[in-house]
């Protein structure tokens, strides 16, 4: 272990009686006080409070955006403790120092054997932000909830708290602890027909220490772990009361409007027609900032309509140059140049020189925008020298100091109020602070709260984007029919590392990149590099198994003897597909496999081709290895989550670049999978019982390339650029081998 | 002035004729569980219901609705006598949303469409429901749909 870290348990009796547990993962291991020291600062990364009413409650460090999370962190919590399910009570955890994310940090810092998570690379190295602050989060993403602060956190003080109450009914019984038991909130003394509740024991427990490393359970002993819980965040989602940040509805609220630099970086240079706007009703002032300006007005329509009327223009870059073919152009030369070594094994160059039978692809995928359906929004209102916020952010911390740093205020002086994220994908983590910085300088002219809210083509035109990618791949067989050489030089190395690592057992592979920055913010994009390198890995992969004349199916299980989870997995998906078995006439399939954030997901697509040649999916199977399933129907609503936004992005998803600005500006050409297209979905679970894997992301880098791979069957065309709806095919069967 | 009810009250806005009902449901009643999607009719995010018909209220002028009952997700159960209505019902059932976002304007679309239809079929679902869910819920609203079907 490289990281000199510190886990404590911190248990203190509250105001009123009652137990409260915390759980960090450094800072002064003595103090039983919740507070924090400067210096040596505690990252609270779970509280539990048991009341003298027997209820528990938990507080969850993270953001609610659709992935259950207010839902399962807690039932690991309550799973440990033997909690009552009933009397669990679940809040946001308040965005302050005490609730860093440590554990967080941890888990990323273990599983890549680096200090900070790659995919804060941005936020780490921008002058705005000090690395000291990336330690003072509390991120959502990287599919890490679950299995970084649940099965470290959530458990662990679920477990230490019940130890104490143990005691604490030992104590009060005066029995041994081997003759206790507890279930549902209490603790039983079989042997003399006595019981006590948690509630009644907490503010005792509170004087017994406790223990940094308490027994947890095995599987066998859960008894919410691996139950499908209903979610405790959806009633609020059917009648209309979830509050997302866009909801924030304050007295005397006024509303922004902003127009951006289409140009991303341009600065604003000249506004016109400002008194005419002035003169509208319920205009209150016209904000001019670095890149933009905004209206404020009394009501957001208002300020929109006004909007409109100014005449603002931007400063000329060489960035109006840019378009989506001179960034392809850019990313040919950088391949024709210097690469980066990413992974080496053999010797591939040697193999493809002596080799036979060369295979070559360059592949490339676009620009996507996020597209989260609550649009962009920050509240802020300055007052008495502080100042509230309400947004929905994946980094509830993160945003707050954002805020402080921007207003020229102590981060203690920002209060963050929490609220429902209308969709995250990574749109809402703090490398996307455009919105907020836009939001807190504008209500920064203003005592009363105003709330900066984007329109649909603001947030399109303003994103922080899935960078568009190329990617050429060389393969090679010896005489044999066997591949000998792999090699993949591809387009910027983001985050996780290996998403261009192929899991197949080759023997000579040479995997490399080359840097090619543009002007179009990078943003992280549900998977992130996984989303591009999949749909290259698995359709170049194909393309060797046609070549070789193999079954893409069988062809990859053989490359797959040292791993035995990817084969198990891809089996489950072909087994469940019944893999090229009694298809009607003119519908063929397509697999993929890949490993991200921890789990295993292979997926088989069921295609055919539509009178007017485009592609329309049935069915698509997912099977999934995410060690233990904690919330079973969460794992199948994050599945069939995954694929649908994986299949957005293949038929649909295209972000073009014009004159250095984007082309596509709402869902008319920006489309997303309806209900019509929603092909049928199976999932399949395949308990491993290894680590669990994440779940928020794995789902949505296979279905590319499953798809794919089934339209070169249908049609003999092999699909290397995305997206789907810019072909138009004729069905032509390949002749199949096997 | 415009003039309409909304979820049972009568509603009397000093406001401009063309501002979209979206914008006077929520920044001047601050009816907040409407959302705002796309501002262009393509999302379906800000469905509510006039006169019983579902409407995207982003592009309905309030002149447009002048005089009408306009109900929307919070006045949903109310004006059915319920708690919650049956749509709303297997919603929880079904474990439908996620992020939830675009789950009043789906609520109401597919309300409107089983007061007129009980046992849509699924192109009939998939005619009348245009909605865009990014996260992806479909699969459980048709579930969610078709649950209501049979029992109807």
């Amino acid at each position: 272990m490289q990281m000199n870290r510190r886990r404590f348990i911190l248990g203190t009796t509250v105001v009123g009686g009652g137990l409260l547990i915390g759980y960090a993962s450094s800072g002064p291991s003595k103090h039983r006080q919740a507070n924090s020291d400067a210096g040596d600062r505690p990252f609270l990364t779970t509280w539990l409070r048991i009341s003298p009413d027997n209820t528990v409650t938990v507080l969850v460090p993270h953001s609610e955006m659709g992935q259950g999370i207010l839902t399962s962190l807690p039932m690991m919590a309550a799973d440990e403790l033997d909690a009552d399910w009933n009397l669990v009570r679940v809040e946001q955890a308040p965005a302050t120092d005490l609730f860093a994310n440590g554990v967080l940090i941890k888990g990323f810092a273990e599983s890549m054997g680096v200090s900070i998570p790659g995919f804060l690379d941005g936020l780490a190295s921008a002058a705005t932000m000090k690395v000291a602050e990336i330690m003072n989060m509390q991120i959502t993403g990287g599919s890490s909830s679950v299995r970084f602060t649940g099965e470290h956190g959530m458990r662990v003080a679920g477990a230490a708290a019940r130890e104490m109450l143990l005691k604490a009914a030992a104590a009060r019984l005066d029995v041994p602890e081997s003759e206790l038991s507890t279930q549902l909130s209490f603790v039983h003394h079989r042997a003399s027909g006595r019981s006590l509740s948690y509630g009644e024991l907490a503010s005792d427990a509170a004087r017994f220490e406790p223990s940094a490393k308490p027994t947890l359970k095995t599987p066998s002993q859960f008894t919410l772990m691996g139950k499908p819980i209903p979610r405790v965040d959806i009633p609020a989602k059917v009648d209309g009361s979830a509050q997302y940040g866009i909801d924030a509805h304050l007295p005397g609220m006024l509303y922004a409007a902003v127009k951006t630099s289409p140009v991303f970086g341009n600065r604003l240079q000249s506004v016109g027609n400002t008194e005419a706007v002035l003169q509208r009703r319920g205009i209150k002032r016209v904000v001019e900032l670095d890149d933009a300006v905004a209206v404020v007005a009394d009501n957001y329509w208002r300020a929109k309509q006004a909007l409109a009327l100014l005449d603002a223009r931007f400063e000329t870059t060489a960035n109006d140059e840019v378009n989506s073919r001179s960034i392809y152009a850019q990313y040919e030369t950088a391949l024709q140049g210097e690469v980066e070594e990413d992974v080496v094994e053999g010797d591939a160059p040697a193999a493809l020189a002596s080799a036979t039978d060369i295979i070559e692809a360059t592949y490339r995928v676009p620009y996507l925008a996020h597209a989260a359906m609550e649009p962009m929004n920050c509240t802020v209102h300055f007052h008495d020298g502080r100042c509230d916020v309400w947004t929905g952010t994946q980094d509830n911390l993160g945003i707050r100091g954002r805020v402080a740093k921007v207003a020229g205020l102590d981060e203690n002086a920002v209060t963050l109020h929490a609220s429902y994220l209308g969709g995250g994908f990574g749109r809402r983590l703090p490398t996307g602070t455009n919105t907020i910085d836009q939001a807190t300088q504008i209500a920064s002219h203003f005592e009363v709260p105003v709330k900066t809210l984007w329109s649909r083509e603001d947030d399109m035109q303003q994103d922080y984007y899935r960078p568009a990618v190329t990617s050429k791949f060389r393969a090679a067989f010896d005489k044999a029919g066997k591949l000998t050489a792999w090699e993949n030089h591809y387009i910027g190395k983001n985050e996780p590392a290996e998403a261009a690592h192929t899991p197949y057992s080759i023997p000579n592979k040479h995997i490399a990149y080359a840097v090619s920055d543009t002007h179009v913010p990078f943003g992280a994009w549900r998977s992130v590099a996984h989303s591009q390198h999949t749909f290259f890995l698995e359709s170049f992969v194909d393309e060797l198994a046609h070549r070789s004349g193999q079954n893409p199916y069988q062809f990859r299980l053989g490359m797959l003897a040292d791993k035995p989870r990817h084969a198990a997995v891809l089996r489950a998906a072909a087994e469940k597909a019944g893999w090229e078995r009694n298809l009607p006439v003119g519908h063929a399939q397509g697999i993929a496999l890949q490993e991200s954030f921890g789990s295993i997901v292979a997926q088989v697509a069921e295609v055919s081709i539509n009178p007017d040649g485009s592609v329309r999916v049935h069915r698509v199977t997912c099977a999934i290895d995410c060690g233990r399933a904690i919330n079973p129907d969460t794992v199948a609503s994050q599945a069939e989550s995954g694929v649908i936004f994986g299949l957005t992005a293949a038929m649909h998803g295209e972000i073009t670049i014009a004159n250095g600005r984007v082309e596509q500006g709402n869902f008319p050409d920006y489309e997303m999978i309806r209900m019509r297209d929603t092909p049928a979905i199976d999932i399949v679970t395949v308990e491993s019982g290894e680590a669990l894997g994440g779940l928020g992301e794995p789902a949505t880098p296979p279905v590319a390339a499953a798809v794919a791979n089934a339209v070169y069957i249908l049609t003999g065309q092999r699909v290397r650029e995305l997206p789907l709806k810019n072909y138009r095919f004729t069905a032509a069967p390949v002749e199949r081998a096997v | 002035m415009a003039r309409f009810r909304v979820n049972g009250e009568e509603q009397e806005l000093d406001i401009e004729p063309d501002m979209p009902l979206l914008w006077a449901l929520r920044d001047e009643l601050g009816l907040t569980g409407t959302k705002f999607g796309c501002g262009v009719a393509a999302c379906g995010a800000c469905t509510v219901q006039v006169n019983g018909n579902p409407v995207r209220s982003c592009v309905t002028p309030v002149s447009a609705v002048e005089g009408t009952n306009i109900t929307t997700i919070e006045g949903l159960a109310a004006a059915a006598e319920q708690t919650l209505t049956p749509v709303q019902q297997a919603w929880i059932e079904h474990q439908v949303p996620q992020c939830g976002y675009c789950q009043s304007g789906m609520i109401m679309a597919v309300s409107a469409l089983l007061a007129n239809n009980p046992t849509p079929s699924d192109d009939e679902i998939d005619g009348a429901i245009t909605n865009v869910c990014r996260c992806g819920t479909y699969p459980r609203i048709r579930q969610a749909i078709r649950s209501l079907g049979t029992t109807a």
